[in-house]
């Protein structure tokens, strides 16, 4: 189902309204609207605007380098890089298993990650939207207006976060972009102080998880019909799950649910992704739009992220989020809730779930136990996947003889989203901005449906395009530093001086 | 009677071809940055929704430049803000973005969009909505003037800290051992 305005008919003559840069997400993006004379939605466009090529410039590097390296596609979702490039590289050192020790500790390290991940986007981006109203003052909506309002609230936030921080610096070695795990295992165990300074704090932060569920709730209960509505569009939706069918976000097997709440298909080995998953490139987002193989581009697309986890599983294996869980299903009852709105409540469980988890490992001994690393015959290949804080991440690689990577290929949480992501501002588009005159905080509204997704677009970036253009850098002093032309059919040159 | 309540400074803060993980770096401050708060208030800023830079006492940029649109954003700073700190590695001299410069564009796109396993239709986005990418990424010094340099990938909360509140204090900081770091 789509809402069919992604491509008006004569975009030349249409009015063009742009939010740029999206802000509080992650990541460089920007929308555009197009209008008739009616200011009648005509056309709706979430671009991302931005060109890495990182899928390129990692051949020829070391496979060891590969998990700190391919981290830096992201600084708020790092230790889902550096984890899942890491299992592509167990597999390419012939790990067959995992240490206890390696397993639980890169476990703590993701579940810090999904708290501190979760807690950022919760409190410090979405809150402001969500407590203020879509179409508050814009000066207000902020963490600062935040913790002008609502000081408690801020101030967990801020806790929340830095507990989950400071699980990865413990685990990973820094808090940002860290170096704890490498092919095989990982490189330090947890000291027992290191253990009893986090126990210290982990019932606080198991507590206030439960209340930030309680407060989504509470927001949900006041206005269900906006809750339940904005930006709503029914699609498939995909995600790890383990062998029991629980909730992992560390490992587990591709399960896919149709909009109906169906299984497509179940514990299919993510090594076989390609045979899943296809891919569509569009001319106007270097994002691409990937689509379930057996629905086919026009009807395959699909959600990922808490949304997709909480519903597609079966059970979450801690009890207090899997109460919460229990009643997030009911609510809808029995059927998948598709609400964009309600991708907070399921993340704020799923912050549960990681407060329970990490509470639970923080007391298993093997994570301070010294058997780190395990080893087996060398493979040319990796595949790992994660389930990341915003949803399934696919690392693809292949290693040659002399130990250099010679393919990669990513496909990151964030862009399993982007049909969704677009169909869902086309709804609100539709909905609150057709036919009237556009305000900032009506433009505003746009955004809080791309922020439901919690959207990494800096992760989504991959190449750029082909329009006849050509760009002239010239330095602080004058001087002419770069100068390139694009043309028509494709080809990049730089013209002579 | 008082005195006036003294101006907070204003602070615009923007990432260019950068990972966002300076700006986390900067949440990082945790509970400090309710102090940080008292005496500064947020321009344009991913974490607010002004959308354009208005005058500021000081810009902090992340990233390097890569595309025409880098450019545009990073001379407002400079023409908005009395003070431009470059934050962190690639701010500083490119950093990971800039393993790029080694090859060739069209190629990077062929390979990207064309010949990756599963991708479909063998399209390059070519929209005018997206802004034309560099040939090679650079730090921010060679485009427009710096008045201060935090290297680290990211550059730690506490060197953040360090030169925020030098600042704030009219004293260049003097970043000490481990502040300092090229990862």
């Amino acid at each position: 189902m789509t809402y069919g305005l992604e491509t008006a008919e004569h975009p030349e003559k249409l009015k063009r309204v742009a939010i740029d840069p999206v802000s509080r997400v992650e990541g460089h993006g920007k929308v555009t609207i197009l209008l008739d004379d009616d200011d009648k939605v005509r056309q709706v466009r979430l671009h991302v605007v931005e060109f890495r090529g990182f899928e390129r410039f990692i051949q020829g590097r070391p496979y060891w380098e590969v998990p700190v390296m391919v981290q830096r596609l992201c600084g708020i979702c790092p230790v889902s890089h550096h984890l899942a490039a890491s299992k592509a590289m167990d597999m390419v050192v012939g790990t067959k298993r995992l240490t206890p020790t390696a397993e639980k500790v890169r476990r703590l390290m993701h579940y810090g990650q999904m708290l501190q991940s979760h807690a950022l986007h919760f409190f410090h981006l979405c809150s402001p939207d969500l407590l203020f109203g879509f179409g508050s003052e814009a000066a207000r909506r902020n963490i600062v207006g935040v913790a002008a309002a609502h000081p408690e609230t801020a101030r967990r936030g801020v806790a929340l976060r830095r507990f989950g921080q400071e699980v990865i610096r413990i685990t990973a070695g820094k808090r940002i972009h860290g170096t704890g795990s490498i092919p095989g295992g990982v490189n330090k165990a947890v000291t027992r102080e290191e253990r009893d300074a986090l126990l210290a704090d982990a019932y606080d932060i198991l507590s206030w998880s439960r209340d930030a569920v309680g407060l989504v709730k509470q927001l949900h209960g006041q206005d269900p019909a906006l809750y339940n509505s904005f930006g709503v569009f029914r699609s498939a939706m995909m995600s790890l799950v383990a062998p029991d069918g629980g909730l992992d976000f560390y490992d587990g097997r591709l399960r896919a649910r149709d909009e109906a709440g169906a299984i497509l298909f179940d514990q299919v080995d993510y090594r076989d992704y390609r045979s899943r998953i296809r891919e569509e490139v569009k001319p106007w987002s270097y994002m691409k739009f990937p689509f379930l193989a057996e629905l086919g581009a026009e009807k395959g697309w699909y959600k990922v992220g808490p949304l997709a986890r909480v519903q597609n599983c079966d059970h979450i294996p801690t009890p207090l989020a899997d109460a919460e869980r229990r009643e997030f299903v009911d609510y809808a009852g029995g059927s998948p809730i598709h609400a964009p709105l309600a991708y907070h409540w399921a993340r704020m469980i799923e912050m549960l779930h990681a407060a329970e988890t990490i509470k639970d490992l923080l007391h298993d001994d093997d994570i301070v136990g010294d058997d780190l690393v395990s080893t087996g015959e060398r493979a040319r290949e990796g595949i790992g996947v994660i389930e990341a804080p915003r949803g399934t991440l696919i690392h693809h690689y292949r290693v040659d003889d002399d130990d250099l990577v010679t393919m990669c290929n990513l496909i990151v949480s964030t862009t399993h989203n982007n049909q969704a992501m677009n169909e869902a501002i086309r709804h609100v588009a539709k909905r609150y901005l057709s036919g009237h005159k556009l305000t900032e905080g009506l433009l505003n509204h746009i955004e809080v449906a791309i922020r439901a997704f919690d959207p990494c677009l800096s992760c989504a970036t991959h190449a750029l395009g082909q329009m006849a253009l050509e760009v002239t850098l010239v330095g602080a002093d004058g001087a002419e530093l770069d100068r390139l032309a694009r043309h028509g059919d494709g080809t990049t040159t730089r013209p002579a001086p | 009677m008082d005195g006036p309540v003294p101006r907070k400074l204003k602070v615009a803060t923007t990432s260019l071809a950068g990972c966002f993980g300076c700006h986390m770096s900067i949440l990082d401050l945790d509970e400090r940055l309710f102090a940080l708060l008292e005496k500064v208030e947020f321009d344009r800023s991913p974490i607010t929704d002004i959308k354009t830079v208005g005058d500021c006492d000081l810009g902090i940029i992340e990233g390097g430049v890569c595309n025409a649109e880098n450019i545009e954003v990073l001379r407002e700073f400079r023409r908005r803000c009395k003070v431009l700190v470059a934050l962190g590695a690639c701010a500083v001299n490119g950093g990971l973005p800039a393993q790029r410069n080694t090859l060739s564009l069209p190629l990077l796109l062929q390979e990207v969009y064309r010949s990756e396993p599963g991708a479909e239709f063998g399209l390059i986005p070519n929209d005018p909505e997206l802004p034309l990418p560099l040939n090679k990424v650079h730090p921010l010094h060679e485009v427009v003037r710096i008045d201060h340099f935090i290297p680290g990938c990211p550059p730690p909360a506490d060197a953040i800290w360090a030169v925020l509140t030098g600042l704030l204090a009219g004293r260049e900081a003097t970043l000490g051992h481990g502040l300092i770091h090229f990862d």
